[in-house]
């Protein structure tokens, strides 16, 4: 009988067999488990995980997503002489749970130099008193609705509307200047041969008060609009539509016109609710990104032109099966200015009280730090709510 | 290619691709469906699955042609790719009302509408709350849902109520709104048991929401919505924060804790007001701010159309596949009564523009034949300034519509938008052009005056 038959006749009757002192030496160890172990093993393993309920909850580690960014948005001062003066951007992150942001978004009120045809019902109720002057105008945004800050669009000067001469709009403009203490935005009527002779003569009227004239774009004689801003110390709206490229390219221009960071505001174009928003996200978006990882071309606060909500016909329509009116517009404004809002727009020209107000609530938590407010339990909504 | 490695490679065509190589291409743009492949050995499906899966999970609650679809978003800008599945609008009953005010508002739920750019734009879910405190009147009312068209989302942090409407309604798969940290164990049950996606809600704690979702995970849970508390005042900063986080964690770290939709509860609005207008617009603007930053799910209160109608239409905007021109078939369409002496005038195929134009054309009931360019999905004015709008384009579409075999007459409106390029197209089409009102709501009229002129 070999070694191995006669070990294994001893081990017949044997349960189980202990060894000591036992000691392998190998240099590779290959070790093959045989699928039915495999299962075993896993079905053990399962059966253990799902029997664990824990009496107590094991705390886990959890980190804010918070993110690193190598550039920042420059900080705009606008007003000054007799202005109290107003600070747009220099956010040094996208998110507050990051960095808070130092400036809270900021509402410009706009008025008009002309007694606005056309102006949307629930606007008009709130301003046909006043709209004849546009000092009278500016105060009442100030004092009734606690506008920031107030555009005055020279409209009036428009060749198709009036054609006001540049003193008559300079007029105006002092007119805005005496009749209220905070900062100005001044527009000019659109029109790409007249406007930067009319924000001339503005800028002129203006001087010392660190205006933000509206605006330069490619369209138009850019050169002259930035001269008048640094002639009499004032800031740029910097105005591409929609496209990344064409922004980057005329803020080139005009920092190489002697302009800095410091004195341009982009407006990227807002188109309203329904009628092209998502393209405004997504360049609003790309563009607050770009400064933050530090592309200098970019790195200005950024302006919307929230009114042009009051465009679609969902604002301003008669429709029966659309509901009232009244309502639709606000709503329409509040949304597209909130939507620009959450992307990173600084400051907005805005022109319903309601719609400023519910923005600026909102808008205010975004330099305050998270978890540092009071929430209330809300965990009984559901009854709470009630029928 | 990580795709194509896991198929069978064998080319056998049973997808309805011609080979392996397509199916794993259309997989990644989420084209096709993994299922098609019938070859797959169970390891190779799983891997696939896993590998597939978007870094928030896709669930779909409801049964057979009563459900909703939520989540399955892969990036955090939609500028990046697209977001998928809208937002799924759910609006509240109570299970507390007189039977005739809720088969109203049932019914208000079901057929709310608003049209818009060719698409029918309505509401997708009914949320019940338990509010009378009794678990049989929440399943009678449950089982009244069951006639609904819409699927469910049952609300109670009740365990037992919970158990009470799900044994009448679990096999239409709603989803359960909510376990907490207080009655987990029981809902989690439940969520098992009646295979139910099942929604976490913590007062704003995202470390709480971590344990409990690692909990109900290792329970072999796989449909999880996120709720960290949606708070409309002051504390609205922590709710975007949260649902901030919560979809960074998600699509950047690959946080299997949060990998799941959020829901959010703009309805909490009327938690603080009464009055139907203001807490209307409040409403609207909570539902509008979440929808902008990752909600996956919103659970609204107010039912005015007036209030839906902002919510419905951001949806849209948002949802739309930025990689697509919006744009509809360019050529020749027809309008009303129609002969030889009919007007005819033009647009581009920018949908935007091309629905507007129609709606007013029906509304109006004008009389004409439209063409209707192809400018790429460009609007009048933007296709003017990027010349597609141009002399040749027009005169290409005049002659390849046929239209001069349908009417005398040669004279064409454009658009007020449009005018910059009548001259060159008169030039080229030898037609005259006459260019008609910026806005197609006055098209109609312009049409009526042209006519009494002549």
């Amino acid at each position: 009988m070999d070694k191995m038959t006669q070990l294994l006749k001893l081990l017949e009757k044997t349960d189980t067999i202990e060894i000591n002192e036992f000691r392998m030496d190998f240099e590779e160890l290959e070790i093959q488990l045989m699928p039915a172990v495999q299962r075993a093993v896993q079905q053990v393993v399962q059966k253990q995980a799902a029997a664990v309920i824990p009496k107590k909850i094991i705390p886990e580690p959890f980190a804010p997503p918070v993110h690193d960014y190598p550039g920042e948005v420059a900080e705009v001062q606008l007003g000054a002489g007799t202005r109290k003066p107003v600070l747009l951007g220099g956010q040094k992150a996208l998110y507050r749970f990051e960095e808070p942001q130092p400036n809270p978004p900021v509402v410009t009120f706009d008025v008009f130099d002309i007694p606005m045809p056309g102006l949307p019902r629930p606007i008009r109720e709130h301003f046909s008193d006043v709209m004849d002057h546009p000092g009278d105008w500016a105060k009442k945004a100030v004092k009734d609705f606690g506008a920031n800050m107030v555009t005055i669009h020279l409209i009036g000067t428009g060749p198709k509307v009036m054609d006001k001469t540049p003193r008559q709009a300079a007029a105006d403009i002092e007119e805005v200047l005496q009749a209220v203490d905070v900062p100005l935005v001044i527009g000019g009527s659109g029109d790409p041969k007249k406007d930067p002779i009319v924000l001339e003569a503005a800028a002129t009227a203006a001087e010392g008060e660190r205006c933000l004239l509206a605006s330069a774009n490619l369209d138009l004689d850019y050169r002259r609009v930035a001269k008048a801003a640094i002639d009499y110390n004032h800031a740029v709206l910097s105005w591409a539509i929609t496209d990344i490229n064409m922004q980057k390219t005329l803020n080139k221009y005009l920092m190489k016109e002697g302009l800095t960071r410091e004195d341009i505001v982009m407006d990227p174009t807002t188109c309203a609710l329904g009628y092209g928003i998502e393209f405004s996200i997504d360049v609003i978006t790309r563009t607050r990104l770009a400064a933050l990882k530090g592309d200098k071309d970019l790195q200005m606060p950024m302006s919307s032109g929230t009114t042009n909500a009051w465009g679609s016909r969902e604002a301003w329509m008669k429709k029966d099966e659309w509901g009232a009116t009244d309502y639709r517009g606000p709503i329409w404004e509040i949304v597209t200015g909130l939507t620009m809002m959450l992307c990173g727009v600084d400051i907005f020209m805005m022109l319903h009280p309601s719609s400023v107000q519910l923005l600026s609530e909102i808008g205010s938590t975004f330099t305050k730090e998270y978890l540092e407010t009071d929430v209330p339990d809300i965990s009984n909504w559901i009854t709470e709510l009630g029928v | 290619m990580d795709i194509y490695r896991l198929l069978p490679q064998t080319n056998c065509e049973i997808c309805n691709e011609a080979s392996c190589m397509a199916f794993a291409t259309k997989l990644s743009e989420k084209e096709t469906q993994l299922e098609l492949c019938t070859e797959l050995e169970s390891e190779q499906l799983e891997k696939l699955e896993s590998l597939l899966a978007p870094a928030v999970r896709e669930i779909t609650f409801g049964t057979g042609d009563k459900t909703a679809t939520l989540g399955g978003d892969e990036v955090l800008y939609r500028y990046e790719l697209t977001y998928y599945n809208q937002t799924p609008l759910v609006i509240d009953v109570s299970d507390n009302m007189d039977d005739a005010a809720f088969q109203a508002r049932v019914k208000l739920i079901e057929e709310a509408e608003f049209e818009r750019t060719g698409e029918k734009l309505k509401l997708d879910a009914i949320a019940l709350r338990n509010v009378s405190g009794s678990n049989e009147k929440f399943a009678e009312t449950a089982e009244k849902l069951k006639k609904s068209k819409l699927p469910l989302v049952l609300c109670s942090m009740d365990p037992e109520a919970m158990k009470a409407a799900l044994e009448v309604v679990g096999d239409e798969r709603p989803l359960i709104y909510a376990a907490t940290e207080n009655n987990l164990e029981d809902m989690s049950n439940l969520a098992l048991q009646y295979e139910c996606p099942i929604t976490i809600f913590v007062n704003n704690d995202l470390e709480k929401m971590k344990e409990l979702s690692r909990i109900l995970r290792a329970k072999g849970i796989k449909d999880i919505v996120l709720d960290p508390s949606t708070f409309v005042g002051d504390g609205i900063g922590d709710t975007i924060d949260n649902f901030v986080m919560i979809r960074r964690l998600a699509v950047e770290e690959n946080d299997e804790d949060f990998r799941f939709p959020i829901l959010g509860v703009p309805a909490v609005t009327w938690l603080y007001e009464n009055d139907e207008v203001q807490g209307g617009i409040k409403e609207a603007t909570i539902a509008a701010t979440l929808m902008n930053k990752y909600a996956d799910i919103l659970i609204v209160h107010g039912t005015n159309i007036w209030e839906l109608i902002p919510m419905l239409t951001l949806r849209q905007s948002l949802y739309t596949d930025p990689r697509k021109p919006q744009a509809v078939d360019p050529g020749l369409y027809e309008f009303g009564e129609l002969d030889e002496n009919s007007p005819v005038i033009l647009t581009t195929n920018f949908a935007l523009t091309y629905y507007t134009v129609e709606g007013d054309l029906k509304s109006d009931k004008a009389n004409c034949y439209l063409l209707v360019l192809d400018t790429e999905g460009r609007a009048v004015d933007v296709s003017v300034a990027g010349n597609q709008f141009n002399g040749k384009s027009v005169t290409d579409l005049i002659k390849e519509s046929g239209i001069e075999e349908k009417v005398k007459t040669r004279t064409l409106i454009v658009p007020g938008l449009g005018a910059p390029v009548s001259g060159e197209i008169e030039d080229e089409s030898g037609w005259e052009v006459m260019v008609g009102p910026r806005d197609s709501s006055a098209v109609a009229d312009f049409l009526i005056k042209l006519k009494n002129k002549t």
